[in-house]
């Protein structure tokens, strides 16, 4: 069985569906409290959404110190899958792991409602199983979710790739940055996900557990999952198991 | 050596061209109040904190870390540390 992690900080409050989502997409999930410096052998780990440490002092700033990060770090560093949806990318983008920052949304409201994105890439392990390329229907639920990293950093995510999803209309074409409702947050260049350049960090804003089975309205999301599960059950049966070597317990 | 303790105040603030939507809420509040002429309005926080250290440049440093760290995200904002008064540890 396929053992992902779901990390549980004060405050997560995605961290039940997530866990469900990833039995529903076929792994064994795990819950890791964020006080553990273990992270119990999982072979994948993901962040969910919610509001660790009450989002004080600003959105993921906090957990991003705790004892399990550190070891979500090394093993991240040792090359193993992590994903973090919304507040997960918050902690993310604050721990380095992904490029960017996640600022108050434009329209400064807090945000509850399904979006519409899109898949840059289809070859990575958070996409290669969602399907053709076509809008992905999903709820957000934030209200910090402003894709921000200054031009230059923009150019070369697009260079090179790491540029996972995008807000698009429902004919797929990416959406504006200002005042185009499909962008929600006003995110710069539409950009509702993005990935390291290794490809195996990745985070979004959107919740692909909120819309992984028909009963919630969209199973759009379960693809995202899926293509996680599958890609970590791949490299174990390949032998790549990372590990969190070298963290101090 | 004995340490003095030094209260600093640590104020962030969005860097210059970074959106900041609190900044333009509050600035497009300021015309119901019957205010005009007031542009730039931008919303930061500021953060108090006292060290502990033998000296004052060395309890900067301390604050400098901190704020670098942890207070700041030094992407998105600036920070700047201002002292505010320095004592016996344990005053307040």
């Amino acid at each position: 069985m396929t053992r992902i992690g779901v990390v549980v900080f004060p405050g997560s409050n995605c961290d039940t569906d997530t866990l469900h989502g990833l039995e529903v997409a076929g792994a064994e999930p795990v819950a890791l409290w964020h006080e553990q410096a273990s992270l119990d052998g999982v072979q994948a780990v993901v962040l969910p959404g919610g509001f660790a440490y009450g989002d004080y002092l600003r959105a993921g700033v906090i957990a991003r110190f705790s004892p399990i990060m550190r070891s979500v770090s090394a093993f991240a560093a040792a090359g193993g899958l992590v994903l973090g949806i919304c507040n997960g990318f918050q902690v993310l983008a604050e721990a380095g792991l992904v490029p960017g920052a996640l600022l108050r949304n434009r329209g400064l409201r807090f945000l509850g409602r399904d979006v519409l994105i899109s898949a840059e890439r289809n070859d990575t392990a958070f996409t290669w199983l969602s399907g053709e390329r076509r809008p992905l229907r999903m709820p957000v639920a934030h209200g910090e979710g402003c894709y921000f990293a200054d031009d230059e950093t923009l150019d070369q995510l697009e260079r090179d790739g790491q540029v996972l999803f995008r807000y698009v209309h429902a004919d797929g074409t990416r959406a504006g940055e200002v005042g185009d409702p499909a962008n929600p947050n006003g995110s710069l260049r539409a950009i509702a996900g993005v990935m390291n350049a290794a490809g195996n960090v990745a985070g979004l804003m959107p919740h692909p557990e909120r819309a992984a089975e028909a009963v919630l309205g969209s199973e759009d999301g379960l693809g995202i999952l899926r293509s996680l599960v599958e890609a970590t059950r791949r490299r174990a049966a390949e032998g790549i198991v990372p590990t969190v070597a070298g963290v101090v317990r | 050596m004995s340490a003095i303790a030094y209260r600093f105040a640590v104020n962030v603030t969005p860097k210059p061209g970074i959106l900041d939507p609190q900044g333009r809420a509050v600035e497009a509040s300021l015309g119901h109040l019957g205010i005009v002429g007031v542009s730039g309005v931008r919303v930061g926080r500021r953060i108090e904190l006292t060290v502990e250290a033998a000296s004052e440049e060395a309890a900067r440093g301390v604050a400098g870390r901190l704020a670098a760290e942890l207070l700041a995200n030094p992407l998105i904002e600036a920070h700047e540390i201002v002292l505010l008064g320095s004592g016996a540890p344990g005053a307040r």
